[in-house]
């Protein structure tokens, strides 16, 4: 059985606290036989030890110490699945509300949320507040698991009523691709295996919607350009340069005309390589190397684009999630990070927090942990960007505090479509 | 209640887009941090690790060190295997003995047939701290514990080498930021999202050399707590085992004495990624003393600042 070409999806949980995020990855897991059975048996002895029944499925990813002592998680843990077509990677998500940032963390990097609510509770805070961050990183495929139907006597009622609150809020927050799905992740029920329980429901199972997702869609762009934010300068034998970064937006081809930004030089590619092998054309994700006609004293943090062109800016509209423990506020300087540029960026303007009930935008001067707002940034360098809502690399930004370099925010270019 | 999405095609299968996003990592770090170095054991991980970063800075020298933490417990196919390893890809060589900490105070010898695994750490951190290394690139896996499963790409590390796993920082997108202050440090592992599988397709499709243990052999061994250890300077047979040749070969490599052999007849990279797929038990369950301890036993060593 030689497995070979496979897809690649990546894939987040996201939900509140104790909705069962945990226990339904433990359970596609067991079910598609992706455990080892030595991992099991550790699954079983840690539940044993804990008191909590034969088999605790949250425990397959809860693996710290102290996620198992409190019932929770605390950090997004990574798990892998395959099936004959597909690579899974599974980013299992905290729930808690001061854990945004982990969460945040699991979400940026997601083709597709799986978020999980338990059907008597409906669509809590959390929830609500989990499925507006996934939207504003741009996640625009959800699949819902509505959890617990064993605990409402499998009642299509029951269902039915979060399934509205659900279809309201998935429309506001323009996601293009919704399934919503009836499951017991304890029994295991719609997980994996089809459910005899709910003769009103004939869609597909957990298993059954991520098989049809599309892989890759966090590389998708709206704009066709392509864009290469140069990494590293690498000196090829007999003097020349290639200029190595990953390629993103659409293919790059031996040819091309391309400019250099922001110094706004045109040029054209005259080699691309890969690993020290020659290629004609460079697909998106490639890690590649790129030789250009022109001589250039371009570097690391410089991008080489096609049309249509980035923007060149040091004044950036953005939408920022503040994880930073004092507030943010106007006049404060830090580091920002925009693909492999690293500029000083002062906050010149705080222009409002979002209010996930209403997806409002309420007045502030300052942003406190686990806020989401909008704020206007100023760079001491240029930046080549492109909207978030078009490229997520080329829209993307992280802020750093300057005195312990930790990353203090996720930034995002301009604004989310439903705000 | 669904709407259908739509398919797109792909040029790329995973194994191109694993590979990119490693070699991604690499040259992110080695442009942000001041001294990298690369932590190669001559395992299959390490190898696999050291083979991308010399695709991410081709046609150059790789732009840093190579470091193994020599507990001096390793099978000799394995220290064959580091040296020509690393003259073929022509990167300098650091080797920070267990034994030097030993001789020095630092740790207490645990004996001739005890275990120096948990050691390494000591050694490792002064290796980092006297070569003031500000990030080193590890193999680890997330596939491999569940402790590691939580840990980040970009792993920071406080001036004591410790790991909180409490307080990572949020990473992301694919924005690594491996900016730290003077005594600490990164722990950078690109290849956090590969599992066992994927490296040994990706060593089969790279057509890449491994040291001879990982292919079945015939083997003086022993069963020792489940496991069976080769007969060596560093296992030595106790009264009540028997010693017993069998075909085996090694899922891990690790310290001789604490590293497991499995039974099996797979002498090629065809055979043994059927046996890889196959497998009932994991990797480090199959063959690893060391993470026997307790439930948690990677996060402990974790913690303290082990690989």
């Amino acid at each position: 059985m030689q497995v070979t070409t496979k897809d690649l999806l990546r894939l987040a949980t996201i939900g509140s606290v104790d909705d069962g995020k945990s226990t339904l990855i433990g359970r596609l897991l067991v079910d598609t036989r992706q455990l080892f059975d030595d991992q099991l048996d550790a699954v079983a002895a840690a539940s044993e030890k804990r008191g909590v029944g034969d088999l605790d499925l949250s425990f397959v990813t809860d693996g710290l110490r102290a996620e198992r002592e409190q019932g929770i998680t605390i950090d997004v843990a990574y798990r892998y699945a395959t099936t004959p077509t597909r690579k899974f990677i599974i980013a299992d998500c905290p729930g808690h509300v001061q854990y945004t940032a982990n969460m945040a963390t699991g979400a940026s990097t997601a083709d597709l949320a799986l978020a999980v609510l338990d059907v008597a509770s409906g669509l809590k805070e959390q929830t609500r507040r989990h499925l507006c961050i996934a939207a504003l990183l741009g996640v625009r495929s959800i699949i819902v698991a509505v959890n617990k139907m064993d605990a409402v006597d499998w009642s299509q009622h029951a269902f039915d009523r979060v399934v509205d609150e659900l279809q309201t809020l998935s429309r506001e927050l323009d996601f293009t691709s919704v399934s919503i799905i009836p499951v017991s992740a304890l029994l295991g029920d719609n997980v994996v295996e089809a459910s005899n329980n709910f003769p009103w429901y004939d869609g597909p199972t957990v298993l059954d919607a991520l098989e049809a997702s599309e892989a890759g869609a966090w590389e998708h762009t709206t704009t066709q350009g392509a864009r290469l934010p140069i990494q590293w300068v690498l000196r090829q034998p007999g003097g020349g340069r290639t200029y190595a970064g990953m390629v993103n937006g659409d293919t790059l081809h031996v040819g091309d005309r391309v400019t250099l930004l922001p110094s706004n030089v045109e040029t054209t590619i005259t080699s691309l390589n890969f690993g020290g092998d020659e290629l004609e054309s460079a697909t998106v994700g490639l890690a590649a190397d790129v030789g250009l006609a022109a001589e250039t004293n371009a570097g690391r943090g410089d991008l080489i684009a096609t049309a249509p062109l980035p923007r060149v800016t040091n004044e950036l509209m953005t939408t920022i999630c503040w994880f930073g423990e004092k507030p943010l506020v106007i006049g404060q300087r830090l580091r920002l990070k925009h693909t492999s540029k690293v500029t000083p960026v002062r906050v010149k303007i705080i222009n409002g927090v979002i209010d996930i009930e209403k997806l409002d935008i309420d007045e502030s001067t300052s942003l406190n942990t686990n806020d989401i707002g909008l704020a206007t940034l100023q760079t001491a360098d240029l930046l080549v960007v492109d909207a978030y809502r078009a490229n997520r690399v080329t829209g993307s930004f992280v802020l750093i505090d300057e005195a312990t370099n930790a990353t203090v925010a996720a930034g995002m270019v301009g604004h989310a479509s439903f705000l | 209640m669904t709407t259908t999405p739509l398919r797109t095609s792909h040029t790329t299968d995973h194994l191109d887009l694993l590979e990119s996003h490693a070699i991604f990592i690499l040259r992110e770090v080695v442009a942000e941090c001041e001294r990298p170095v690369l932590l190669f054991s001559g395992g299959k991980d390490s190898a696999v690790l050291l083979h991308l970063a010399v695709k991410a800075f081709a046609p150059q020298q790789l732009p840093f060190p190579v470091m193994h933490i020599d507990t001096g417990q390793n099978f000799p196919e394995v220290l064959t295997f580091r040296d020509s390893t690393v003259e073929r890809v022509g990167a300098r060589l650091v080797v920070a003995k267990v034994q030097d900490s030993i001789d020095e105070g630092k740790v207490v010898d645990p004996g001739e047939m005890g275990s120096r695994n948990r050691l390494q750490t000591v050694t490792l951190l002064d290796a980092i701290n006297d070569n003031e290394f500000d990030a080193a690139f590890g193999g680890a896996r997330r596939d491999e514990d569940k402790a590691r499963a939580k840990e980040r790409i970009l792993s920071f590390r406080d001036t004591f080498g410790q790991w909180d796993p409490r307080k990572q920082r949020p990473e992301l997108w694919q924005l690594y930021q491996g900016k730290v202050n003077p005594g600490e440090h990164v722990r950078a592992f690109p290849l956090s999202d590969w599992t066992e599988l994927d490296v040994w397709q990706y060593i089969q499709r790279e057509a890449m050399a491994l040291p001879e243990i990982y292919f079945a052999h015939e083997r003086d061994v022993i069963l020792r707590d489940g496991m069976y250890l080769a007969v060596g300077p560093f296992v030595e047979p106790r009264d009540t085992e028997t010693v017993q040749r069998l075909t085996v070969r090694f899922r891990t490599v690790g310290d001789a004495n604490c590293t497991g052999a499995v039974l099996s007849d797979a002498a090629t990279l065809e055979s043994i990624i059927d046996e890889v797929a196959l497998a009932n038990v994991s990797e480090r369950g199959a063959t690893r003393a060391d993470d026997k301890f307790s439930e948690t036993a990677m996060e402990d060593r974790k913690r303290e600042g082990y690989f």
